[in-house]
């Protein structure tokens, strides 16, 4: 597979091969009939993580996850918890807490019995579960709610219940089925720091399902994006946004502009592609390990692109287009522009100025271009 | 034009329809009715609630009022055989015209001098009580079962729960004659079998009571208890797990709390009517039950005596009213939970 080169990153445990990690997955299969949910996966997943599972829905993320909760048991394959095989052990034997997507709170009781109910389970002494369940509704910020049935909170609340009775039991791994998924947009990006300073704070190992990609990028150490049941590429939110592996990956986290060409000169340090969708040559300063003469694709981020009314000094990497959309987001604006060769690209650019877009307005001719650093190879 | 055109509500009518209601309008009569119903605050709204209070009005309260007039009135060997409550009487030149009303008030004093009829309350209610548990206990495995099978079996086994209905009740109770006699199906092939030597005697004994009760009120139980079961989020059940709660605990501490309105429901069902059941221990059980229904009976057709039998009645639905009252608290509570 062509993949671009990355650069050296810093130490981390899963570049460490001496890491022993918390969660092995390994070669994990899960069919229900006919159909495969999950096919072939293994991974690693290391203490103090927040691990995101990324995908569309039906891609199997959830029952990755139900299957380390203990919801359902692999068809092939083991999965080991702490070094412990965990085939045959039931839920509530596990050392794992799970934040259920619909939050699954018990209606009949209030918010204290709720969390304190996987506390009573383990015979704790009363006392202990009183200031353990105080302390955590002081953690949610939840104090003086405690008396309160979950129909009479908001959603909002309700989501801290969820997290503080999975979080009570001081769980070792702590699963959460799109934890954000039921919360509006402000209180969603609020909610993803609250959530990542808890992780922080009290060092528990987080696998977090979730189809947002934004989510995903803002909460994760590490992602695992999954398609059709496998997973296609686990990495840091930077790898997988900036050396996407395959096409599926790019097109899927973010926005991204595909030139397809052909490899005219290979070169170990740089790469040349004549792409008929530009309209020109694509210019890459790395090396792509690829066939020569083979078939490639050019990922562009829209970021990445700048757009400018002079023609710039440059033979890469540059195109001629017409302005066809201008969407003003205000933090930033994106614009539509249709090359010449028929091709429609987006384009975003940051509104650094007030009034930096009056330069350019619909059905102008504008050229396109960017950094020879920018584009990522994939094959098909 | 259209052949269609859009109603002032959004309807559709066909073009004719339209004309004739744009006719209809426009003619004085309809227009007058509709401005006198609105001025008597009569809408289509308050038109369609009316109708179960009519109906209430007519086939309850009127009766019970009836019921009421005859217990407070004398036992006559006449037809009809009870005494009018209001009579006007000619008192002469002095006095005019006197309207009379006499309230006897013994069939209400005999209920509670005369040990028979709080003697019969009292057993009506224990073996409506011990009915219910019975029920209960048979009833909700069965609800559960069927709450938890796959959709096929759900309706297969709710279809074979409504089944009996189809049959009349008096026929099944009379089968169990059949059953339960002393060489009856159960006594014959324990026989057969050798396990018994003389036949147990199972007919017109409690045993029968309960047995006929509990197979007749059976479905009440089960389709209350089965509707609540069966709305239940399950994955609460994986959250109880989930927090190192076994099986067994995560049915008493989730599914058993959670399922406690249908659990009311449905014992109301079977308790409250059971109290005034007189069919079942007249066939199945000994001859000298008390039961409330049984006395009823008696002292209705053996001895005649109206106003002795309405009183016997009336206090049999007031005995009532506190049940009743009860589940409608249990169903409002559902309700207000659903909305959760």
């Amino acid at each position: 597979m062509a993949t671009s080169a990355r650069p050296e990153q810093k130490l981390q445990p899963w570049n460490d091969p001496q890491a022993v990690p918390y969660i092995a997955i390994e070669r994990v299969t899960k069919k229900f009939g006919d159909f495969t949910a999950v096919n072939d996966v293994s991974l690693k997943i290391y203490k103090r993580e927040l691990f995101c599972l990324l995908g569309g829905s039906g891609c199997g993320k959830t029952t990755l996850l139900r299957m380390l909760a203990g919801f359902e048991e692999p068809s092939s394959g083991k999965i080991l918890i702490d070094g412990v095989d965990m085939a045959g052990i039931p839920p509530y034997e596990r050392p794992v807490n799970m934040m259920f997507q619909s939050y699954a709170l018990f209606p009949h009781m209030t918010v204290e019995q709720n969390v304190a109910f996987g506390l009573k389970q383990d015979r704790l002494p009363k006392d202990e579960i009183n200031d353990r369940v105080a302390k955590m509704l002081g953690q949610v910020k939840l104090s003086q709610f405690g008396k309160r049935k979950p129909h009479q909170l908001s959603g909002g609340q309700r989501q801290r219940v969820a997290l503080a009775r999975s979080l009570v039991k001081q769980p070792k791994l702590l699963l959460l089925d799109e934890p954000l998924g039921a919360l509006d947009k402000k209180l969603r990006e609020h909610t993803q720091f609250e959530l990542v300073n808890l992780q922080e704070q009290l060092g528990v190992t987080f696998v977090v399902v979730t189809h947002d990609q934004e989510e995903a990028m803002t909460l994760s150490s590490r992602i695992g994006v999954m398609n059709l049941g496998e997973i296609v590429q686990v990495g840091t939110p930077k790898d997988i946004y900036e050396y996407p592996n395959s096409k599926f990956v790019a097109e899927f986290i973010g926005n991204v502009n595909m030139f397809q060409g052909r490899m005219i000169e290979d070169l170990p340090d740089r790469v040349r592609i004549e792409s008929a969708e530009l309209g020109g040559t694509i210019f890459v300063d790395h090396g792509v390990s690829s066939a020569p003469d083979a078939i490639l694709s050019a990922a562009v981020r829209p970021e990445k692109i700048i757009i400018s009314i002079d023609k710039p000094p440059q033979e890469d990497n540059v195109a001629r287009g017409v302005v066809k959309e201008i969407a003003y987001m205000g933090d930033m604006s994106v614009y539509l522009v249709q090359l010449d060769s028929g091709k429609v690209i987006r384009i975003t650019q940051p509104n650094a100025y007030r009034h930096a877009d009056d330069l350019i307005t619909w059905d102008q001719a504008v050229y396109v271009h960017w950094h020879p650093s920018s584009p990522v190879v994939l094959s098909e | 034009m259209s052949a269609r055109a859009e109603g002032p509500r959004g309807q559709r009518h066909s073009a004719g329809a339209q004309l004739v209601l744009r006719v209809l309008q426009q003619l004085p009569p309809y227009r007058w009715t509709q401005a006198r119903l609105v001025k008597w605050g009569v809408t289509g709204r308050s038109a369609v609630i009316a109708i179960p209070y009519f109906w209430l009005l007519l086939f309850f309260l009127i009766p019970f009022l009836i019921v009421l007039k005859i217990a407070f009135a004398q036992q006559l060997n006449d037809s009809p055989p009870y005494s009018a409550l209001f009579e006007l009487i000619d008192g002469g030149r002095s006095q005019g015209w006197i309207l009379d009303a006499k309230l006897y008030l013994r069939g209400f004093i005999s209920l509670f001098t005369e040990d028979l009829y709080w003697q019969a309350y009292v057993n009506s209610v224990k073996i409506s009580f011990i009915s219910t548990i019975c029920c209960l206990l048979v009833g909700y495995p069965i609800a559960y079962a069927i709450a938890r099978s796959t959709t096929t079996w759900r309706n297969i086994l709710l279809m074979m729960v409504i089944l009996p209905f189809w049959t009349s009740f008096l026929l099944r109770v009379y089968a169990w004659i059949g059953i339960l006699k002393n060489n009856g199906l159960i006594n014959n092939f324990l026989m057969w079998t050798g396990l018994i030597d003389e036949p147990i005697v199972m007919l017109q004994t409690d045993f029968a009571i309960y047995v006929g009760i509990v197979y007749s009120y059976l479905p009440f139980m089960i389709l209350p208890l089965y509707s609540n079961l069966e709305k239940m989020d399950l994955t609460l059940l994986e959250a109880a797990a989930d927090l190192g709660c076994k099986p067994i605990k995560a049915f008493l501490k989730v599914t058993l709390p959670l399922s406690l309105p249908g659990v009311i429901a449905g014992s109301m069902l079977v308790f409250i009517p059971v109290i005034g059941e007189f069919v079942i221990p007249e066939l199945l059980g000994p001859s000298d039950t008390l039961m409330i229904g049984k006395q009823l009976w008696r002292v209705f057709f053996t001895g005649r005596d109206w106003p002795m039998a309405a009183a016997v009645a009336v206090a049999l639905l007031l005995f009532l009213v506190v049940p009743i009252v009860l589940l409608q608290r249990a169903q409002g509570a559902e309700l207000k939970g659903a909305h959760r």
